[in-house]
């Protein structure tokens, strides 16, 4: 398989590795929650509802083992002008929004993140389609990205 | 809470009658017929459908003929109540007129230099600021009724769901010179207040005179410049993009299942099915037909002007830098007359349906190729901008802001530009419509090897980077041409599935407001996707910090 897509001159900030944990502990919940299900359906109803529990496993523990590489794959870096996003391994996504375009930051906690003391920054354009969203910040590093990034701005707003 | 604003005007508002300056700060009413065109149709039609009923009664009272079951009007009538009824009737009418000279009375809106602020309803009062720099366009609509009592309906758009301001209804010509005057101060021009222009026609017109001279003249603003239609769209060419549009081809396609079908099967009730297909079609038909009469499109100082309509009109100014991406296509139909037909993005949503029934984002229904470059060169004039160092971006990108800067505030384009860039861009866009793609066009096109997902279009499948925009081609069937003007880029993205990346190919995206416009290419070489990410990066940046056209006038010295 030919190389994946990398730009050049570009040095990505990474996430928070405990994101990590927190995907694997929602991953779990709903494999549990799937097998659960799985194994009543088939104590109750048909036998060959086993085949479903195993093939829940089986995507639980693919999920499992892509986890990491997901999360680490997510990058974002403050550039002169723009903010600069990348996320995906098998479908990479590389986005440019200048700093400008800026409609709106929003931080988001669900509550095991708020556990893990990580924050989600959700950066708002007029273009629907934009859809930056950087998972996995640090409360105190997202508070403090979205204070700059809303100061850059401002010195460098643009109409629509 | 200190900031609240007063709800009651302080100095009594004017009414919005024929002349005298709206746009002068102070709250003025709309016009006095208002509550009649709004609601009053429908209290009319109320009072018809009752009288319509009780006449039948009434002759029924003197001749007798059959007994009364079960109706409520029988009802009444047997039992004497008729008067009462009416008198309900007439009460209830009277405190609905009431109600809308009330709304009407309350309903009252100002222009100052920073905004436009409406106050309206009675008991629940609504207070709307819309600032004038945001403003998207100014739409003018005159529906049948409205326009034979000399009223017009004013909405100017603002970006974002249900932002819009409406004034309804305004004095016809009333409607202009606000509309003149609102683009005047949103603009930012230095230019004073034109003096009051003398009424339209000679003094000696009677009112129904100048009625029937309002309702003939397609356009009333006389004193705008350029008030010509740059594009004439002839009858038999709308009757012709109509009989060859796509639903043509699959209303063709339909019938010939049917007709196979029932020959095959000897079954007919596959025609059950016809009769609501045919009325769909038919109304689709009518719709995009008598919405696209009477087009014109023309350039003002402060904007592009939209109009069509045959009984009811509409007629919309977007200022310049309201357009957020254009899209030029052909039906497959259309390729043998050669027509095309044009449609934008816009930030604002209008609550009336423009050309062909659709949202107003249709800028051309049809015309060929002459008269797609005449809209082109109305619509993006940042095409014909002269450039410096559109292809590298490093040392030269200070001057391409201050050039591109300076473009934008000389609206008189043509006259300054530079012949070769010219000719390049004109050239882009023109090998972007028909040619078939080759390596010398001006696009960067797909490789060979993306023939396996674009079967017959891979030649013409590129982009390319013009002063002033980012173009798109592709389509080889369908064809189109995405033109993006730079500085209104929100942002760009750069895609790679497992597919694609076998083929050594990548996907861009341009991101710009929703509407029906998608402006993305697929299928494109991994290394020229890669440096056009990167350029467009650049050029969304210094695009959008030279763009003053928020203030379109702003820069223009004091006459």
């Amino acid at each position: 398989m030919a190389e994946r897509l990398e730009l050049n001159d570009v040095a990505w900030q990474r996430v928070s590795k405990r994101l990590i944990i927190s995907e694997y502990v929602g991953a779990v919940i709903s494999a549990a929650i799937f097998i659960t299900l799985g194994l009543i359906f088939t104590s109750l109803f048909q036998s060959w509802g086993i085949w479903i529990v195993a093939a829940v496993g089986v995507i639980t523990v693919i999920t499992m083992v892509i986890i990491p590489r997901r999360i680490m794959a997510i990058g974002y870096q403050l550039r002169a002008d723009d903010l600069l996003f990348r996320r995906g391994i098998l479908f990479q996504r590389f986005v440019a929004v200048p700093y400008g375009r800026m409609q709106l930051v929003d931080i988001n906690r669900g509550p095991l993140s708020r556990m893990l003391g990580l924050s989600e920054l959700k950066f708002v354009t007029a273009a629907a389609s934009t859809g930056v969203v950087i998972p996995g910040l640090r409360e105190a590093d997202a508070e403090a990205l979205r204070d700059k990034l809303v100061a850059l701005a401002e010195t460098r707003r643009a109409g629509l | 809470m200190s900031d609240v604003p007063p709800f009651e005007p302080v100095a009594p508002a004017t009414t919005a009658s024929l002349g005298g300056r709206l746009a002068d700060g102070e709250w003025h009413r709309l016009h006095p017929a208002s509550p009649l065109l709004k609601g009053g149709i429908a209290l009319i039609a109320i009072l018809g459908v009752v009288i319509a009923n009780l006449r039948e009664r009434i002759i029924d009272i003197f001749v007798p003929r059959y007994g009364y079951d079960g109706d409520p009007v029988d009802f009444v009538v047997n039992n004497g109540l008729l008067g009462w009824t009416l008198l309900a009737i007439v009460v209830v009418l009277l405190a609905l007129i009431a109600g809308f000279y009330f709304s009407w009375r309350m309903h009252t809106f100002r222009i100052t230099n920073e905004v436009v602020e409406v106050r309206s309803g009675i008991l629940f009062r609504t207070n709307r600021k819309a600032r004038l720099d945001r403003i998207q366009g100014i739409n003018i609509v005159r529906p049948m009724f409205a326009r034979l009592f000399g009223a017009a309906k004013l909405e100017i758009s603002q970006a974002g769901q249900d932002a819009n301001v409406q004034l309804s209804y305004l004095g016809s010509s009333a409607a202009d010179d606000l509309r003149r005057e609102i683009l005047r101060l949103a603009s930012g021009t230095h230019e004073t207040a034109s003096p009051q222009r003398v009424a339209a026609g000679a003094a000696g017109e009677t009112v129904i005179e100048r009625r029937v001279h309002e309702f003939l003249a397609p356009e009333l603003d006389v004193d705008a410049a350029a008030p010509q239609s740059i594009v004439k769209l002839h009858l038999g060419r709308l009757i012709g993009s109509l009989v060859l549009s796509n639903n043509t081809l699959i209303l063709v396609i339909l019938a010939i299942v049917a007709v196979v079908w029932v020959v095959v099967t000897g079954e007919f009730f596959v025609l059950f099915f016809a009769l609501p297909m045919v009325i769909g079609f038919g109304s689709f038909y009518v719709r995009r037909f008598t919405k696209s009469l009477r087009y014109s499109i023309a350039g003002t100082p402060d904007g592009i002007r939209v109009g069509f309509g045959l009984l009811s009109t509409s007629n919309e100014t977007l200022p310049p830098g309201r357009i957020h991406s254009v899209q030029v296509s052909q039906p497959l139909l259309w390729r043998g007359p050669g027509w095309w037909e044009i449609k934008v993005n816009r930030a604002s949503h209008s609550s009336t349906k423009g050309a062909g029934g659709e949202e107003n984002t249709t800028i051309l229904p049809v015309g060929d190729r002459t008269d797609v470059r005449r809209v082109l060169e109305l619509i993006l004039p940042e095409l014909l901008a002269p450039s410096a160092g559109v292809s590298e971006y490093g040392p030269a990108q200070d001057e391409f802001r201050d050039d591109a800067a300076a473009h934008d505030h000389g609206r008189d384009v043509p006259g300054n530009g530079d012949r070769s860039d010219r000719s390049e861009a004109l050239r882009a866009i023109e090998s972007g419509l028909e040619a078939k793609g080759s390596s010398d066009d001006g696009f960067t096109n797909s490789p060979r090897r993306a023939a396996v997902l674009r079967w017959f279009s891979w030649r013409r499948n590129g982009f390319a980077i013009t002063p002033g925009s980012l173009v798109l081609r592709k389509g080889s069937i369908w064809r189109q041409l995405v033109i993006v003007p730079q500085p209104r880029l929100q942002s760009v993205s750069l895609h790679q599935g497992p597919l694609l990346r076998m083929l050594r190919l990548a996907e861009v995206h341009l991101h710009t407001v929703s509407g029906p416009i998608s402006a993305s290419l697929g299928a494109i070489d991994r290394d020229d996707a890669v440096k056009f990410f990167d350029d467009v990066a650049h050029v969304a940046v210094s695009a959008a910090q030279s763009d003053t056209s928020h203030r379109w006038r702003a820069g223009e010295q004091p006459a």
